[in-house]
Order: structure tokens, then sequence, then C-alpha cells
């Protein structure tokens, strides 16, 4: 299932000159227990932002077994969801991070290709 | 029965009747139908009812309305979401997804959903859940084999947790569901339908499925008010109900007189027919009437005029209704016949009587039913309607116009066959005038008079007189009345004649008595004098010497 994700990109040209700058990147990861797939998500994250945002993020993991209160602010339903509180806007990211090209576009640190 | 399929009561009036006891607990029931249809209205009653009568609380999920939404809609409907929220009986979540905002990238599940509604329904202890639409994802979530394989998982897990689930969803072209989420809902599948017909609204409910259990398998009319909702499976329900033997007086007392002395039987139906302008309305009214007057409940249902035109109009001929409005124990329903289809007039009738709980009810008239359904569809409701009142012994008294050319045994509607009384009332139109008659051309059980009344409306109220029947033939109204006053003077000739010759017969025999006195007394000397006669003519020479005798005792 092909996903359009374009449209929200197209629409803001000078974010990308913005993201450029030396803003911090705020980043949540939500997940729900110790599972393989939130480890996995977590580990690719973390090799993402070292390569990409070194020095300028910060990754706030929450767990929904134990914050299942927290599920309802960030509207979570799927596990794993990466959340982009800062830059603005809100941007969310959902399954294991595998793919690092999509993450990257989804983090707004690829123009669209 | 011990196999017997546990039920949650939904306290919607009349589905827990059709589906024998509720829903299936503890497991999902999927309500589907069209955009505004009441899906919504539906899943939030059954949770407000399960907390507030049945005391299981509930988790309304919405993906579709916002929770202050929801809140501010439901208030208007009188359930007080807010205040079961704050006595946390009832939770709701606001599940609001964004597909722009979503990226895809690598494997995920629903376990986020789960975890939402699993904390939810641990907050008030929740024995109910709603999930309000959870198609909504489809357009939400990415993939769809995974988000198919998560409500699989899904409903097996609610099923688990055992509480009474019920899912809604849009109905498709061609499927119950636009995604076919009926294929994960097994238990319990009930549409909803709002359609129109002939550009009136009707709403409709029907069971599709329901495993392991008996349920009513018909459409059945449902209505959505400020009571919210409620289903009313008036069906007929055959002829089972037990023949009353108690009367109820007709409030005129010379119809009761013709009604084998007594009236209408308790929980029959009663027919009148008749004519514009003949005084169907105010038989009814006489009937209201004395039913208040005993202290019993009337229900008026008119399809023609309103509560203060028939308050009004039945003053006129001295039938003062509003005390018994006042008191409550009179109560008008007024309304057009083409505000609603006819399911929904029956609906609402039936609601009213459950409601109101009156002994008798009065439609005034059924032919104005006949603008919104053919005589078929007519006939049907109100057979179910007159099945439905027997049953709870309540006596039904319809009028029902027909026109003039038509012939009098005959209704629009065809409904005459169904009623136990019938009552025909008519004009006669003669010398000028038209005047009013009333039979009864039926009354089943009970001895009934066969005579045509002539039927006067004064400011008294309805009064039944003979009608005349003589050389001249049958007479009404005004030449009834001449004729009468002819028969009366011709009367009173003949009576006069007749004290005339008694008189003269009377001073005749007095003449005659006096006579005949006078001859007795004159009997005494009578003798004496017939001898002094008769001696006179004899020999008046000796008429000296009887006088000396008749001055003696002799002549007594």
């Amino acid at each position: 299932m092909s996903v359009p994700v374009d449209n929200q990109f197209e629409k803001a040209p000078g974010e990308k000159d913005k993201t450029d700058l030396d803003c911090p990147y705020e980043l949540r990861l939500y997940v729900a227990g110790q599972t393989p797939r939130s480890m996995e998500a977590f580990q690719n994250l973390k090799k993402i932002c070292e390569e990409h945002l070194k020095g300028r993020y910060t990754i706030e993991v929450i767990d929904l077994l134990e914050n299942p209160r927290l599920a309802k602010g960030d509207q979570i339903l799927a596990i794993p969801t990466l959340v982009r509180k800062l830059p603005e806007p809100v941007r969310k990211i959902i399954g294991t991070l595998a793919d690092t090209e999509r993450v990257l576009v989804g983090l707004d640190l690829r123009p669209r290709r | 029965m011990s196999k017997e399929l546990s039920k949650t009561r939904t306290g919607v009036s009349g589905l827990d009747e059709i589906t024998g006891g509720g829903l299936p607990q503890g497991r999902p029931t999927l309500i589907c139908g069209g955009p505004g249809s009441g899906k919504t209205l539906f899943g939030m009653e059954f949770l407000v009812r399960g907390a507030r009568d049945f005391g299981e609380n509930g988790v309304f999920m919405s993906f579709e309305e916002r929770d202050t939404d929801l809140v501010q809609n439901f208030a208007s409907l009188g359930f007080e979401i807010d205040g079961l929220i704050a006595a946390e009986k009832l939770a709701i979540d606001y599940v609001h997804i964004e597909r722009s905002e979503i990226l895809e990238t690598g494997e995920f599940d629903l376990e986020g959903l789960f975890v939402r509604l699993g904390f939810a329904i641990d907050s008030v202890g929740a024995k109910r859940v709603v999930l309000d639409t959870i198609e909504a994802l489809f357009s939400g979530i990415p993939n769809e084999g995974i988000l198919r394989a998560e409500l699989r998982r899904l409903f097996r897990w609610l099923k688990e947790k055992g509480v009474t689930t019920v899912i809604t969803g849009e109905q498709g072209s061609g499927s119950l569901t636009r995604h076919g989420i009926e294929e994960y809902v097994s238990d319990c599948v009930i549409l909803l339908d709002h359609r129109m017909i002939e550009q009136v609204a009707t709403r409709r409910l029907r069971i599709v499925k329901y495993r392991g259990t008996s349920h009513g398998t018909n459409e059945y009319p449902f209505l959505i008010d400020e009571d919210g909702f409620s289903v009313l499976p008036i069906t007929s329900l055959g002829l089972t109900h037990k023949a009353d033997n108690e009367r109820v007086p007709t409030g005129i007392s010379r119809l009761d007189t013709m009604l084998g002395g007594k009236g209408y039987f308790r929980g029959s139906s009663i027919l009148v027919t008749g004519t514009a302008g003949t005084g169907k309305s105010s038989l009814a009214a006489h009937l209201a009437k004395s039913t208040c007057e005993r202290g019993e409940r009337c229900l008026y249902l008119a399809f023609e005029e309103s509560e203060s035109q028939i308050i009004r109009n039945m003053k006129s001929i001295g039938i003062d209704l509003q005390p018994y409005v006042e008191k409550e124990l009179l109560l008008f329903h007024n309304v057009r016949p083409t505000v609603f289809g006819l399911e929904m007039h029956l609906v609402i009738m039936s609601k009213l009587v459950e409601k109101f709980s009156p002994s008798v009810v009065v439609i005034d008239p059924i032919s104005n039913l006949i603008s919104i359904g053919n005589q078929g569809e007519v006939k049907s409701i109100l057979t179910r309607f007159v099945d439905s009142m027997k049953l709870k012994g309540i006596t039904a008294f319809f009028t029902c116009l027909i026109s003039g050319s038509k012939d009098v045994d005959e209704t629009e509607v065809g409904v005459s066959s169904l009623m136990d009384t019938w009552i025909s009332v008519q004009t006669i139109e003669t010398n000028g005038e038209r005047n009013r008659v009333l039979y009864v051309i039926k009354s089943r059980g009970m001895a009934h008079s066969n005579q045509v009344r002539e039927f006067i409306l004064s400011s008294k109220g309805v009064q039944l007189t003979d009608v005349y029947v003589g050389p001249a033939g049958v007479l009404t109204g005004s030449a009834r009345i001449a004729q009468e006053s002819r028969d009366r003077q011709a009367e009173r000739e003949y009576r006069e004649r007749i004290d005339g010759k008694k008189r003269e017969f009377e001073t005749r025999k007095l003449a005659a008595e006096a006579q005949i006195a006078q001859i007795r007394s004159a009997a005494g000397t009578g003798k004496g004098t017939g001898k002094f006669y008769r001696r006179g003519r004899r020999k008046k020479a000796v008429a000296e010497r009887t006088a000396d005798r008749s001055g003696s005792p002799e002549a007594c």
C-alpha cells in the first residue's frame, strides 16, 4: 500500500532550510513493554540520530504499559510510534524505523525524492 | 436451559423484547447503518442506561466525534454524560488519527489502542464498551493487512476481557459495513435503516443475525426522541386477548340504552363512521368526558384539530374538557398525519399509550391516515394497533370520515371488520335541511337497538330522540317537529272532540239523572197525583176527599 507522503512536504519549502539549522530535535518514542519490535525501533532511532542529528536531539522513551494515560495525549494507536515534538509541526512515524530513508524524510532531514 | 445464552440488557425500550433479553453478554455486537441512522446514539444509550440503570459502567471510544462534542450532543437528549463521567461510571476516549501526520517505516501493531482501551476499561471497571466507528481506522492506518489482523485480535481480546461490546459500522454498498468488519463480529448484527417513503422518513431496525438464540426477524420501526431510542415491536400478536365483560358508558345515556343498556365493552374497539359534520368527534368527546369523570385516563389522538380547537368546539355543545386536561386525566396528542410515516405514528401512539396508560384511546379520525399510505398499509397499522390495545384491555374509539357518495357500509380504510361496535352517523336531507341520524350497525356480544335515532347536537351535548315513523314516512328535524306538532294538534283536537263528546254525554247523563231524580222525587206524591189525575179524570167530584189523605204518612 503506497503512502501519499508528498503533500505534507510540498507545502513547506522554507521548512527544509529551517531544519538544517541547529534547532533541537525533541523526539518521543512510544513503546509497550520491552518487545523485540520496540527494541529494534529504539536501536534504529538511536543510530539515525547519531548519524544525522548528533548533539541536538533528545529521545524520550515512553512505555505505555507503565503510563497508559500518556497514550491519549499524543493520540497513540500504533506501537512503536515516534513523535517529533520539536521542531513543529508534529510528525508521527510508526513502525520499527527500519527504513532509514523514510525516517529521514519523515523527520524532514531529507527532501522528498 | 443451562445452555441459554446470557444476555446484557440494553435498556432500550423494545429492543430487549425482540432480542429475547438483550445483546450477547461478553461478546461484540455490530450495529450498522447509513449516515444518520442512529448508530452513535444507540451506542451511547447502551452505555448510559447500563451505567444508570443496570450498574454496569462503560467506555465509549470514539473515532469520529470529539468527547466534548459527544457530551454536548447527548446533553440535548437528556443524557447527563458529564455527570456519569464525573462519577467515574463512564469514560470517553476520543481516538483521532490524521493520515497525513503518519508515516509508516516498518512493522508495527496497534498495541497503543489496546493499552488505551484497557486503561479506560480498568479506570471505570467497565462491563460495556462502544467502539464508534472503528472503521475510521481504515482511513488512518496505512497498512490494511496489519489493521485487519489487529482488529481480529482486538475482538478476541475484548471477548477475553468479558466486556459486552457494541461496534458501529457505516453501511457499505452491497455489504453491511464499508470495510467488511462484519466478518470479525459474528455473534450479533443489528442493522439500522433510515429510509424515505413518499418523502416521509421512517426508521427501522432489523436483527440480521444473533447466534445461538431466537430473535424477532421482522423490520421493527424505531424512534429517536427526547427519551432516546425506542423500538416498538408492534406486530399482530394473534388473537389471544381476554374478552372483558365490564362495560364502559358512552357518555350519552340514550346511546347506552341502544347498546344493551350499558355502553361499550371495556377493551373493545369502536368505530364511528359518518360523512363530514355528522358529529363523530362529539361522540368521541362524550366518551372522553365520561371516562375522565370516572377518574380514568383518556388519550385523545387528533389528526385534524388542535387541542384548544377541540376544547373550544366541544364547549359549544356543553362538554368542558379543560378541567380534565388540567387534572392530567385527558391527554391530547395533535399531529398532522403527514408529519411521520405510518409506522412512526404507530410507534408514537404506542409509546404514548405506554407512558400515559389510559383506559380509553380516541383516534380522530383514522381516515386521515390514508393520506400517507395505501389502504393495505393503513389497515395493517390499525390492525396492529387494535390488537395491542385489546391486549392491554384499553377501549379504542375510532372515528372515520366517509365520503357521502360511498356506501355507508364501507370505510375507506377497510377496518370495519376489525371493530366490535360500529356506529354510523348520517345526515338525511329533507325539506331544505340536513338532519343527523344515528344507528348501530353492529355491536358484537350485546343486544343492541336496531332503531334509527335522531342525533341532536344541543348546548347540553348530544341528545338522541326517536325519529318520527308514521304514515308520513320517516321524518327528522323540523319536519319531525312539524309532524309531531301536527300530531299533537290532531291529538289535541281528537281529545277535545272526545272530551266534548264526554261532556255532552255527561250533561245528557246529568240531565237524564236529574229528570229521573225529579221523577223519583215526584214518585212519592206521584201515586196520589196519579190517582188524583186518574181520579181527576175519572171523577173530579171526589177531589176534596182524597186531598185529606195526601197529608197522611201513608203517602211516603
